[in-house]
């Protein structure tokens, strides 16, 4: 008698989930510039993929299933945020610093223009 | 054709993968950017992945994920990064077409063999499977690459060896001797060390257990060792451990392991009277855990070294020596 409930708990869930992923699209294709469309994405990733999580967690086995499925979650939060963070400061500088147009146009070298000292530790595995 | 008694709801993921996979490959072929080929390449291997566990082959969707579109992709932005802006561009439309269909053909032969395999396909699983226990393993992809086919996982071993010194020739002459410069130069970024500082250790963990567990589930070393240098590479990509220069030994000893324990391993079984390659009953499992852990070890190091490329004749290469 529990898992009807349970089971419209995840499909709620989960759709909402995926009204969230389908908002964070439509964002990252309308929204006119390049950090409007990265904070879509961040936030898809975010509240899309948290909420999915959310509603498989009761379908799956109760220690490891939910562990692992909370894990695949934060670590999609850091690796997006992380993206989110370099694109952003890489759309930054490249805005203050325009590269040569062909370099950023045809070939996307716009992230890697920006080229500081190198600041290297030597801490390395030598 | 299609059986509609064989319908069920389960196919609808199949469904989708099977529209959203042409589709991303048509993408790839006619973007108009280098870059978003690149990135669309990237995520047909992530596709594909997902497509070869819904077959029930987590194996090779480990090993497309990890290295067909990772590290594949990452050699190719390596590459386009490499390239002169000039020639940096995409290809004229006609050669896109061409490729385009030379594509299709390859897949319509690909898919004409397949559906004409007699039912049911003939198959060597039951074979392979039969002598598990003699080996100690419970993964039969696992026996066929250590066991029954290792002379072809030798040779995937001792390739990574020439590969490496492909790249490394690369290098100008006065650069020689000197660290992989493609990350030099990049200002250090507090975002990227941290998301190193939290991944690499996570990496390692994932990477020793990709092989340790492959005896006995989908794994195995390659997929293991390329996900510990991806992290390496992430960490030297983040500025926090500079790649060794390629006058170091360590590294070139590292990179030949494999290669070396595998040979070895293979002549004592053929002075033993098992054949090369042939594993003495009883000592198969640890022998075999031996050469794929020396194997983790060194396509780890190998891989990352390729990604890290040729030394460059960056100002500072040489003085960090």
């Amino acid at each position: 008698m529990i898992g009807p409930i349970v089971d419209g708990f995840s499909a709620v869930v989960v759709a909402l989930g995926v009204l969230f992923f389908a908002l964070g699209t439509l964002g990252l294709l309308r929204f006119a510039d390049a950090p409007s469309r990265l904070h879509a994405l961040t936030k898809v990733d975010n509240l899309g993929l948290g909420l999915i999580v959310l509603g498989l967690l009761p379908q799956v086995a109760f220690p490891l299933g939910t562990l692992k499925l909370i894990g695949v979650w934060l670590l999609a939060l850091l690796a997006g945020a992380t993206t989110g963070q370099l694109l952003g400061t890489a759309v930054i500088a490249g805005a203050g610093n325009p590269s040569p147009a062909s370099r950023t146009d045809d070939a996307g070298h716009a992230d890697l223009a920006p080229a500081d000292p190198p600041v290297l530790p030597g801490a390395g595995p030598t | 054709m299609i059986d509609p008694a064989a319908w069920s709801p389960d196919l609808i993921p199949d469904l989708l993968l099977a529209l959203l996979l042409p589709g991303l490959a048509l993408f790839v072929v006619a973007a108009r950017q280098i870059a978003a080929a690149l990135i669309g390449f990237v995520a047909v291997g992530l596709v594909l992945a997902l497509a070869w566990v819904r077959l029930g082959s987590v194996d090779v969707a480990l090993t497309e994920a990890a290295l067909g579109s990772g590290l594949a992709g990452f050699l190719l932005f390596g590459a386009l990064r490499r390239l002169p802006a000039e020639t940096a561009r995409p290809p004229a439309v006609g050669l896109r077409v061409a490729a385009g269909l030379l594509s299709v053909l390859v897949a319509a032969g690909l898919a004409a063999l397949v559906l004409s395999l007699p039912e049911p396909a003939p198959t060597l699983a039951p074979a392979a499977v039969k002598h598990l226990p003699e080996l100690g393993v419970g993964n039969p992809v696992t026996a066929v690459l250590v066991a029954y086919r290792a002379i072809d996982t030798l040779m995937e071993a001792i390739v990574l060896v020439p590969v490496l010194i492909a790249i490394w020739s690369l290098a100008p002459e006065r650069a020689w001797g000197g660290r992989p410069a493609a990350f030099a130069g990049l200002a250090p970024r507090p975002v990227l060390t941290l998301l190193v500082q939290v991944i690499a250790p996570l990496a390692v963990v994932v990477g020793v257990h990709l092989f340790w567990t492959a005896t006995s589930n989908p794994g195995g070393a390659f997929q293991g060792g390329s996900v510990i240098a991806a992290a390496w590479v992430l960490a030297m990509a983040a500025g926090l451990a500079a790649p060794p220069p390629v006058s170091r030994r360590w590294p070139r000893v590292l990179a030949v392991a494999a290669g070396v324990v595998f040979i070895g391993v293979g002549a004592a079984g053929a002075w033993l009277g098992h054949g090369f390659l042939g594993y003495p009953p009883g000592l198969a499992k640890p022998l075999i855990l031996l050469v794929e852990a020396v194997l983790v070890l060194s396509i780890a190091v190998s891989m990352g070294l390729l990604l890290a490329g040729p030394p460059g004749d960056s100002a500072d290469s040489g003085e960090r020596r």
